[in-house]
């Protein structure tokens, strides 16, 4: 899963040009924390960058993030963690597999000490993005995993 | 700068002094471009007497301990008290937790703050959320027996004590129960209720639990009555300028919010008909220190000074003990970066430096692997080491307010205080601070502000050392962390069935249902009726139900 190195400079609008329909990504937090500074700014990141954003807010359950990702088709679900709800994601990992959705890309960013990154990367999430990454790494990062799932999808 | 600072001679030699200056800095710097500082205020390369004259001595600045307070709050400051060294503590299980309090008991400290598992932010019970998250972010605190396994050994009486415990204020509760148990009077609990500013939590982090925003409104007000009634050493209010800030707010920003949430909450308070001069000796601020220097010690300057005259002019106190604007500031945790990470210690000191000379009454410095984990205990040991250093090594104390006068400190200290009431003035015409977040106005500005950070990040104008510049390839260490273990967690759950199972629940029904009757009664007091219900056995979780279910359900405002 984690082929795609992050680049600094491809060209996003190109990256995602030759695509049937604009990337699909899903922005949310789950479990409890609501510090929300991080996923308000990548949502825009992505907006801006062309891609289609579904922005939950904080809080979200982890059925509620399984059902929306089910119903609006989505290509990706980003998760940010500020204070350890990164924890949970294994848990959706699970979730999205018994819902059929295997072939969602999972990606989280924010504050993921190391031994956790191998553990959310064992679980099946594509990339983990740490404090600092830029706007770039973030945006060409999920434009190239989305792109590859397409093609996987034949679309 | 006034019309009569302008029109002062400072004599020709003056003024031919300054323009061979000037041509001089042209000539080196023909191509400058204009510097701002956080809050968009343009720095010069220098500043003279005519950007600041002691003339505007007394009106501006005057005596430490006397209005306008901009030198600071006490007559002494920092010579004769230093400021409070409060480091956040929160651990697993309240076994924990009291391990880890009662060590720092024996080494002397007078203070002790508290922070509660997610859980109990979000106000549940640990029985009602995933168990793989609980006690990862503080201690798991449910019950009164829970607070009496925290403070066995401590000397609650004898001691400041911080809450960090927003609305409904179930810790304080708790621990006006265990002082009951122990015999000690009320009027010997001193401390905070930190976090009671449900107006940051809504807009910035929405770490409340989750009532709505007039519900929380009525429960703190009944709880600023109840403190002044029955708490005579409780802070009952800490107004957080530090979550605004931290949530992407300018220093300026975060300085306005701030001053008009205090406004919006002793207004409500006067409402109520409680006496402005009881109550408003008793408020307290909570800052972010970033590390934009002297930008923050011009916040805290100019705060002081606002918040004397709005205390007196526009609230009408006349304690000058209300117009006294005291504050805890913590070093900004978003300014410390994952790559290089030992850097972090130098940005925190800068930061801290900068509150210490902005004249804080007490600090919190963050440990530097903060980015990337839940502190560890050597690196916190180091935080508080660089609060030690500067007070006894750097003298730093020595002198109050050093700053004071200087022709750039005191001219910027008049900028930001012009854009910091420029900001409240928006919030004021928009109804006030509870209006303004309702309608979403202040969260959008938070937005534009991070979203405006982000892109002088992106753009190189902002340097981040080992970010955007001066980067290299060495890989993050991995910092060992220690999760609390599940069997604890497990056994925990299981303590609080067994808490449960014994308790008088007929008590617990009858104590719910009179908090419930004062949700409906606006002669009642709500907070009251929830202290006797955490006397009887009533849970945290059971306690915040029964507030959603009578004063509505909060959910913040959603918008990316």
């Amino acid at each position: 899963m984690n082929t795609v190195e992050a680049s600094q400079s491809s060209d996003i609008p190109t990256a995602v040009a030759g695509l049937s329909r604009p990337p699909k990504v899903m922005v949310t937090k789950i479990g409890l924390d609501g510090h929300d500074r991080g996923s308000r700014l990548v949502a825009s990141f992505l907006r801006d960058a062309g891609m289609e954003v579904i922005y939950t807010g904080p809080w979200q359950q982890v059925e509620t993030v399984v059902n929306q990702a089910a119903q609006e088709d989505v290509d990706c679900v980003g998760v940010s963690s500020l204070a350890t709800d990164h924890l949970l994601v294994p848990k959706l990992m699970r979730a999205l597999a018994d819902a059929g959705l295997d072939d969602v890309i999972v990606i989280v960013g924010g504050i993921v000490p190391d031994d956790e990154e191998q553990m959310l990367k064992e679980a099946g999430v594509a990339q983990v993005f740490h404090p600092g990454c830029s706007r770039a790494d973030i945006v060409d990062g999920i434009a190239e995993l989305i792109v590859e799932r397409r093609k996987k999808l034949g679309e | 700068m006034s019309e009569d600072r302008k029109n002062t001679t400072l004599g020709n030699d003056f003024e031919a002094a300054r323009d061979t200056w000037q041509d001089a800095y042209a000539k080196h710097l023909p191509n400058e471009k204009p510097r701002r500082n956080r809050s968009g205020i343009e720095v010069k390369p220098l500043y003279t007497p005519e950007d600041w004259s002691p003339d505007d001595y007394m009106p501006d600045l005057g005596f430490p301990g006397a209005a306008p307070f901009t030198r600071g709050i006490y007559p002494t400051m920092h010579r004769g008290r230093s400021w409070t060294q409060r480091q956040l503590i929160g651990l697993a299980t309240p076994e924990d937790y009291n391990a880890r309090m009662r060590r720092i008991v024996d080494t002397g400290a007078t203070a002790l703050s508290m922070i509660p598992c997610n859980s109990v932010y979000r106000g549940y019970d640990i029985d009602e959320v995933d168990i793989e998250v609980l006690g990862t972010c503080g201690t798991t605190i449910n019950t009164i027996e829970d607070m009496e396994t925290c403070l066995e050994g401590v000397p609650i009486g004898d001691m400041s004590v911080a809450l960090n415990d927003p609305s409904p204020f179930t810790l304080l509760a708790f621990l006006l129960g265990v002082a009951n148990r122990r015999d000690i009077p009320w009027s010997r609990i001193s401390g905070t209720s930190n976090q009671s500013d449900y107006i940051s939590h809504y807009v910035a982090n929405h770490m409340f639990f989750r009532l709505a925003l007039g519900g929380a409104r009525r429960v703190f007000v009944d709880h600023v009555q109840f403190a002044n009634e029955r708490l005579p050493m409780w802070n009952p209010v800490s107004v957080v300028g530090q979550h605004m800030q931290q949530s992407g707010a300018t220093p300026a920003e975060a300085m306005a919010f701030t001053l008009a949430s205090a406004i919006q909450y002793a207004e409500d308070c006067q409402a109520r008909g409680l006496d402005v001069d009881t109550f408003l000796p008793r408020f307290t601020f909570f800052f972010d220190i970033s590390i934009s220097f002297f930008e923050e010690i011009a916040k805290f300057r100019a705060g002081r000074r606002i918040w004397a005259r709005l205390a007196k002019e526009r609230l009408g106190a006349t304690d000058p003990r209300a117009w006294r604007f005291k504050f805890h500031a913590q070093t900004s945790g978003v300014d410390l970066t994952r790559q290089q990470p030992l850097n972090n210690i130098a940005r925190t000191t800068a930061q801290a430096i900068a509150g210490i000379l902005g004249g804080l009454q007490s600090m919190h410095t963050d440990a530097y692997d903060e980015v990337l984990s839940t502190p560890t205990e050597a690196a916190a040991k180091i935080a508080i080491q660089t609060q030690n250093i500067l007070r006894e090594e750097a003298g730093l104390t020595d002198v109050i307010d050093p700053l004071g006068g200087s022709y750039y400190v005191e001219a910027l200290t008049d900028q930001m205080e012009e854009k910091i009431l420029a900001a409240f003035d928006e919030i004021d015409a928009a109804g006030g601070m509870f209006a303004a977040v309702s309608s979403g106005l202040v969260q959008d500005k938070l937005g534009e502000s991070s979203l405006d950070f982000q892109r002088r990040v992106e753009s190189g104008e902002q340097t981040i050392v080992g970010v955007n510049a001066y980067t290299d390839n060495e890989p993050v260490p991995v910092t060992p962390l220690e999760r609390p273990e599940r069997e604890a967690m497990e056994a925990q759950i299981a303590k609080l069935k067994t808490f449960k199972a014994e308790r008088s629940n007929a008590d617990v029904e009858k104590a719910l249902a009179a908090m419930a009757r004062a949700c409906s009664d606006e002669g009642l007091n709500v907070f009251e009726a929830l202290v006797a219900a955490a006397e009887v056995g009533a849970t945290h979780g059971e306690m915040c139900a029964c507030l959603r279910d009578e004063l509505g359900f909060g959910q913040p405002l959603i918008a990316a």
